[in-house]
This record gives C-alpha cells, structure tokens and sequence, in this order.
C-alpha cells in the first residue's frame, strides 16, 4: 500500500515540476518585449564599446599631428611575443646633439595578444588602445600598421 | 595512435565507438575512446593534448609580467582567478604586501569570475541534456558579468587584469554600481534557473545515482572543487588556506555527501549564491588606496620554489615556481584542477549508458585547454 | 458556383455532379482521385513549410531572440531558401547499400502521412474519405511509418544507424498502445468510430469539457504519447545531436533527408489533428448552450479555420514541450511508457465506461 502511494504522489510531484518548467519558458514567450538581440550590422552608429575595450593598439596623434613617441624601444623589450618592432633614426636636432627619432613603430595586429603590457610600461603614454573592433581584411600584409603617421613628429616637452 | 585504438582488448559483443576531438559535447578538444556492450560503457578512454601549446615552456623564456596574458588562455573561463594565481606566487616570493584595496577588488573580480563560470556550466549542461533553452538564458545573464569586466579591464573574457604588484589600473568608476545591479538582477533569475531545470523530474531521473565517487576515492584521486565537494572531500583553499581578502568574509562551504552527479550539479548552483554573498558583503566597503605596489622594471625572484595555490571556478589551481635568480623562471609548473578531475573518468561511467557518460562529463565541468595547457 | 464557405458539402456534390455529367463514373472517380491527391500534396507541403518556420520563430521567443528575419519579410521565406539548398546537396551513395530500401525508405513515411491526412475532417464536407471507422482507420495507419524507419536504419549500412532505428522502433511501437488506450477512451464517450459523427457529437461541448476528469487524463496522456511517437520533444534521443550520431538518418542526404525532416514536422501536425478531432471538437466552433448571441459570434468563423487554429494550438503545445525539458534515456522512456501511462490509461478506460454508464457526463 505504501508503495503505491509513493507512485501516485510521484506521478503528481512530477507533473507540477513539470508544469513549473513550463512556466518559465512560457513567461518568456508571452510577455512582449523580452527579446535580448541587438541586429548587429544595422545598428553600427548606436555601437559604442565602452572606454577601456582593447581594441588595437593606437599611438594617438593630437590635431598638430604630433605624437609622443621617442623611439625608446621599451614597448618592445615588453612585449611578449614579438607584435612591435621599432625602426628609429639619428638625427641632429637644434641644440646640435644627436637625437633619436622613431622612424617606424611597426605594430602585428595579427600576433598582439591585447596583454597591455606596451601601453602600460612606456613611459610617455604614448599609446593607448583603440576602439575599432572589426578587423577582418582579406590580405594578411594588411594586418601590419604603422603606427606613427606619415609627417608626424614628437610633441615638444616630451623628453 | 591507430595502433592504440586496435590493440584494445576487447570481449565478445564488444565495440569501440570514437567520440572523437570534434564533438558538441565534450566541451572542448578531448577524445574520448569508449569501449561498449550494447549500450553499457565498458571502458573509457580520454586521449589528451590536442591543444597543448607548451604554456609551461613558454614561461621559461618570458619576464613575469609577460607571463600574465598567458595564464589568462589556461582555463579561460576563471581568467582571472589564473591571473591572480600568478601574481600571488610572485608576491609571496618577494615578500610585497598589497594594499587591502586591491586585496578586496582581486576578491570581488575572483567571485564574479566564479558566477560567471558557473552560469556558463549551467547553460551548456543544460544543452548536453538536451534541454536547449537552458544555453540561451545562461548566457544571457553572463552577458551582464562580461559587462562590467569589459568596463574594468577592457577585455570579456581575456582580461590581463591582475600582475604581480596590483592591477594593471583602478577600477573604473562604475563598477560598483554595475556590480550592485548585477547582484540584485541576478538573485531574481537564479530561481528561474531552479524552476527550469533542478526541479525538474526529467533532469533529476537522469542525474541521480549516476557516475558515484565516494569520499574516500575522491581524496585519493585528487580531485577538488565542486567535484570533490560533492563527494564530501572538504578542499576549498578560500577556507583552509585563505588569501586576499577571503579571510575578512563569512560565507559557507557547500559540502554534500552522496558523490554523484546530481550533487555536482546542485554544489555549484549553491556556490553562486554563496559568491552573491561574498560580493554583497566586500562591494560597498572598497577601502582606498594604491591600485598597485610600486615594482622595479625588472622583476627578479631570490633563488628557490615557491608555490601558491588558488581555488578557481573547477577546483585547485596550484603555482610552483623555481627560480635560480634571472628574471625568467627556471621552471613553472601549473598543477591543473580540470587535468584530476578528468582521470577518474574511466571508474565513474563504469556500468553506465552511453547518455550517461555524456551526463557524467558534463557534471565534471571540464574546460580542456586547462587540461592541455 | 454554390460556394458556401460554412458548409462545403454543396461545394464538393457540384464538383462531383458536373464531372459525372461530362465524362463516364469511372473516369469521373478516377479525375476526382487525382484532384484530392493533388490537393493534399499541396497541402502537404504548404503545411510543412510552415511549420518549420513556426518551430524556428517559437523557439526564438522561447530562448529571447528574435528568429529568421532576413529572408523575406519577417523571415518567411526562410525555408524554401533552405529547401532549395538542400536541393543542390550532392547526394552521397552508399557502398555496399541496399538500394532498393535505402531509396524507398523516405517514401514510406511518406506515404503513411498521407494516407493519415486523407481521412482527417478539415471542415463539414471537406473530407477525402469519412470512414465508419475512422479512429481505428487513422491508428492503423500512423503506425506504418514504423516500417520506414527501420527500414532507413537496416539499409544505411551502418552500426550507429542501426542502433538509432532499433531504438526509434522500439519507442514507437511501445507509446501506439498508449495512443491507441487514449482514443478507444474518447470512442466509449463517443460511442461511433466514424470522425464526423464524432464532430457533430461535439456540437454543444468538446469532448473534453463533457468527460471532464477522464477525458483530461486521456488528453495529456495522448500528447506525451504523441510527441513520443513523432520521434519529438524530450523524446528525441534517437537523432538526438548532442550523442554520437544523428540516429537512423545520418546517412541521407539532400532531398530524401528533406523527406525525413518534413515526415517529422508533417507527423507532429497529424497527431495535433487527432488530439483536435477527438478531444477538442474538430470544425465545431465552440458552442454554450443556452448563449444564442456567443454561439452566433462563434459561428461566424468559418470552421476551417476553426480547425486550423485548434491544430495549431496543439503544435504549439508540443513545441513548447520540446523547447523546454531535457530528454528522457531510452530506458527511462519505456519506463515511463509501460510502467506508468499504461497503467493510467487503463484505470482511465475502465473510470470512462464507469462514467458512460452511469451518466455523469454532460
């Protein structure tokens, strides 16, 4: 008897577990405006990523088209893996001492590993990192950026 | 490995069916070779290192600070659990106190982490069920933790956050109040997830009684976390050997005696509310102070080994570092929790239907390239 | 043209009258055959496309997303743009097969859907063929598809394949004594087997308002056996993804897998049909006795779409159970089948006879 007892109540135990289960996914179909999708590639101009996102890595340049980079190579010895090689160049400046310039900060998007580790060690805030996230190109030589603009040269008062 | 698989002894009626690297269900790149009578599981057979990236190798040739972003890529769901993993170690070893500031965010950070793993468990074991709804409201709540880390840390899930000395920088302005919301959201949905699927007779029918480890052979075969809190195996770090800020909260270790996988299951749900607790308790009171110690530009360790270890989302992470005085490792050596909780795969499907096998691996929580490395 | 669209009896005898007028009976029959074959083939289809588009959006709402929505306006000619892709699959031909089954496999299915939809009542005179033993006619019927699916998994030439047949098989062979118990219940209510005296019956109640507690039970009883019959919901492990292989028709491919999967959602609609003819009352809108004004509203509609709401009712009924629950191990199902429904279901014919008898029912 109390065998058939524990199956009758285990029939309705299951059932209302069952009906409670329903519930949940029918509260989401029922009440309208529950849906999370955001149509991604109609809403670009609403898309914005928040400050910090890691993007790429940008060496910001100022409406004079100055930078801050020195040449020093300190994001390079940083940089786990190899993404930034520093092409720099001597030349003399106006007190007639010779001076180190950047001439290219070559930067492998396709190898960064987006650590921060560049942006946080160089010692003039020279880089910061960018909010572009659609990288996709069809031709890898593309992926290599150059991040001194052509024609730019260093801000004065940075070392 | 073609001999391996033909040299399998195998009885009369037997076969031998491939589950193989590519598999919606094995949560990563892990062969399973699985010898069947019928429908019983004879015998399984886990064939590692499909993605095995010698992380550990790596690190001999990298500066601390390098080796940050790579942990981040070990078991990416308790990224920065790993972090603090490794910034701990160095810290110990240079003997550097942190300030409580960053004690209490490293603590918040490690139990969103945990949240966020264990909802993402919740989401894809629901879908190995064959419940696949269970996927899309898992995510979408994990959506709002990877909020407030992208916020923070510029990064959802890869966030090279945590480096030896501190944080990478101070936590932004919003985070305690995205995080206050969070909490407040979260404890409204987690019943839901109760409805849908812990009282439910099906998921329960299938999940009780399978894939049983006693006490006794979860402490011999090393596994901890949730899988050997389930079995009654009391190891969580937070209580036995607390860091950060662990020590100045109060919160319950979920232990459970009967060892199988339901009791897996149900360990981590509980644990989410236990992390809720944890977090309500440090978000308000954030002391101020330094994000970070001043470090020299070069960091080098004294001669010697040095180990910490971490209870991550899966169980214990240890760190064990010799140093002979350079500023690269000597050795780095990773003891991964997922790498024992997948051994006794072979002794818990035993007996089992091949339903049940994919139920079991499911409710180890097993994220391979932790396994790897 | 005597088309009157609330009872198309007048319709279907003037097709009839003037086709007899202008050729021999024979060839009259034989005209008349080809037109409901047509038709319903046509219906066949329309039906499927629509259904694999609403399984696709309800489960959207479910899961908080919004579905197809590229093709087409609001989506809807996202299947035919699946269906013409999997027209253009290479179909991969089996070594060592058995051609002859594995290509007839699919049709058999087929056929036995077909032959299912012919005797259903769409509305009052639109049915192909009113049997005096319809439900008998309509349980014999649905369990040919059986046939089918072994036959797909023998033929496929693979262990895995086998497997999933034997395994479908066996849990569709078990849950047709569930859902034949379930309708023999509503036939004692009834007391006809004949589907359109059957709907007239229900005219001033469904059948499951007038035999509440046991007319309740058999209906919850019939849809759990149904989903399981189609192969569905948290019945699904024999092609289930998330397990080894995609059951007994991993190996088809293009067209003849589009047979399958069509088969699947045409299947699910019949067995909605069933529930609609003998539980929920079929074309008849839904009448109170006494409520002249209500019942004149309610006659408005015209009772094809009466029907066609009712079915789709149900379908949506057992997608939300699909989309819910996890699914249940094949020996947790034949548990369920022949330890716990076959039990109820026959408490529940014997509690109906008791009822019958006695007179309780409205």
């Amino acid at each position: 008897m109390r065998g058939f007892i524990k199956y009758i109540r285990s029939i309705f135990d299951g059932l209302i577990s069952l009906l409670k289960g329903l519930s949940v996914t029918g509260k989401y179909f029922f009440k309208p405006g529950t849906t999370w999708t955001q149509q991604y590639p109609n809403n670009r101009k609403e898309l914005k990523m928040f400050d910090r996102f890691k993007g790429e890595v940008t060496m910001p340049h100022n409406d004079k088209n100055e930078h801050k980079c020195t040449g020093c190579g300190i994001c390079e010895i940083n940089c786990p893996n190899g993404t930034i090689e520093i092409i720099s160049a001597s030349i003399v400046n106006e007190e007639g001492k010779k001076q180190r310039i950047i001439d290219k900060h070559i930067y492998h998007l396709g190898m960064c590993t987006f650590c921060g580790l560049c942006v946080k060690t160089c010692p003039f805030q020279a880089l910061a990192f960018g909010q572009e996230f659609e990288h996709a190109v069809f031709d890898r030589t593309k992926l290599t950026k150059i991040l001194n603009q052509p024609g730019s040269k260093l801000m004065k008062g940075v070392a | 490995m073609e001999e391996a698989v033909n040299n399998i002894p195998l009885e009369e009626e037997e076969y031998i069916i491939n589950m193989g690297p590519q598999h919606p269900s094995t949560h990563g790149v892990l062969r399973l070779v699985v010898s069947l009578k019928g429908e019983m599981v004879q015998n399984v057979e886990p064939h590692i290192g499909y993605i095995h990236r010698g992380i550990e190798k790596m690190c001999e040739s990298l500066t601390y600070p390098q080796i940050i972003h790579l942990t981040d890529r070990m078991d990416y769901l308790s990224a920065h659990i790993n972090n603090e993993a490794v910034s701990l170690a160095v810290e110990k070893a240079l003997d550097i106190e942190v300030s409580d500031r960053v004690k209490y965010i490293r603590t918040i950070l490690s139990e969103l982490t945990r949240i966020q793993s264990h909802q993402l468990f919740w989401a894809t074991f629901g879908m190995d069920l064959g419940g696949l709804t269970c996927f899309f409201y898992g995510l979408r709540d994990r959506e709002l933790v990877m909020d407030i880390f992208e916020e923070t840390c510029g990064g959802r899930m890869i966030v090279s956050y945590n480096c030896p000395g501190g944080l990478m920088n101070d936590i932004h302005p919003n985070f305690q109040k995205r995080t206050k919301d969070f909490i407040k959201y979260f404890r409204k949905t987690l019943p839901e997830y109760d409805r849908l699927l812990t009282g439910n007779v099906i998921f329960q029918e299938r999940l009780k009684g399978i894939g049983i480890i006693n006490r006794e052979d979860a402490i011999a075969w090393g596994l901890t976390g949730p899988v050997g809190r389930a079995s009654g195996f009391s190891c969580d770090i937070r209580k036995h050997n607390p860091y950060s800020a662990y020590n100045k909260v109060t919160f319950k270790e979920i232990l459970y005696n009967e060892g199988d996988s339901f009791h897996r299951y149900q360990v981590r749900m509980d644990e989410m509310r236990e992390s809720m607790d944890i977090i309500e308790q440090l978000i308000d009171n954030i002391p101020e102070g330094p994000y970070a110690e001043k470090m020299k530009p070069v960091i080098k360790l004294p001669e010697g080994e040095y180990w910490q270890s971490v209870e991550t989302a899966r169980g214990e992470l240890g760190v064990f570092i010799v140093s002979d005085g350079n500023k690269n490792p000597y050795r780095m050596k990773f003891r991964s929790p997922c790498f024992a909780n997948l051994a006794p795969l072979n002794i818990l499907a035993k007996g089992f239907k091949i339903a049940d096998l994919v139920a079991i691996n499911g409710s180890l929580d097993l994220v391979i390239p932790d396994i790897d490395r | 043209m005597k088309f009157n669209i609330y009872d198309l009896t007048s319709f279907t005898q003037w097709i009839d009258s003037s086709l007899r007028a202008s050729m021999s009976p024979g060839w009259a029959v034989a005209v008349e055959m080809i037109i409901i074959g047509l038709v319903i083939l046509i219906f066949f289809a329309l039906i499927g496309l629509f259904l694999v588009y609403a399984e696709r959006k309800v489960c959207a709402l479910m899961q908080n997303r919004l579905g197809p929505n590229r093709v087409g306006p609001g989506g809807i000619f996202q299947t035919v743009a699946d269906l013409v892709k999997l027209l253009f699959v290479e179909l991969v031909p089996i070594k060592n097969a058995d051609k002859i089954l594995f290509n007839l496999a699919p049709f058999i299915v087929i056929v036995a859907s077909i032959m299912a939809i012919g005797a259903l009542p769409f509305a009052k005179g639109l049915q192909a063929i009113d049997l005096n033993i319809g439900v008998f006619y309509l349980m014999a019927v649905s369990s040919m598809g059986v046939i089918g699916v072994l036959l797909a998994g023998w033929s496929s030439n693979n262990k895995y394949s086998l497997i999933g047949a034997m395994r479908s098989g066996a849990q569709i062979v078990s849950y047709e004594l569930s859902v034949g118990l379930a309708l023999i219940t509503m036939v004692v209510l009834a007391g006809t087997m004949q589907l359109s005296e059957m709907i007239e019956a229900q005219r001033w109640g469904w059948f499951i308002f007038k035999g509440h507690i046991p007319a309740v039970i058999a209906f919850v009883i019939y849809i759990v056996a149904g989903t399981a019959e189609t192969n569905r919901g948290p019945f699904d492990l024999a092609e289930a993804e998330s397990e080894l292989t995609a059951g007994y028709h991993t190996e088809y491919s293009g067209i003849k897998f589009a047979l399958f999967f069509l088969a699947e959602y045409i299947n699910m609609f019949i067995v909605a049909a069933i529930a609609t003819t003998v539980f929920l009352g079929g074309w008849m809108p839904l009448h109170v006795y006494g409520w002249d004004g209500f019942n004149k509203v309610m006659d408005f509609i015209p009772p094809f779409f009466w029907f066609l709401g009712k079915s789709f009712g149900v379908v949506f009924l057992m997608m939300w159970l699909k989309w819910t629950f996890p699914r249940l191990r094949i020996d947790q199902l034949l548990t369920l089948e022949w330890k716990f429904l076959l039990p109820i279901n026959i408490f529940n014919l014997l509690l109906m006879a008791f009822l019958v008898l006695v007179g309780w029912h409205w």
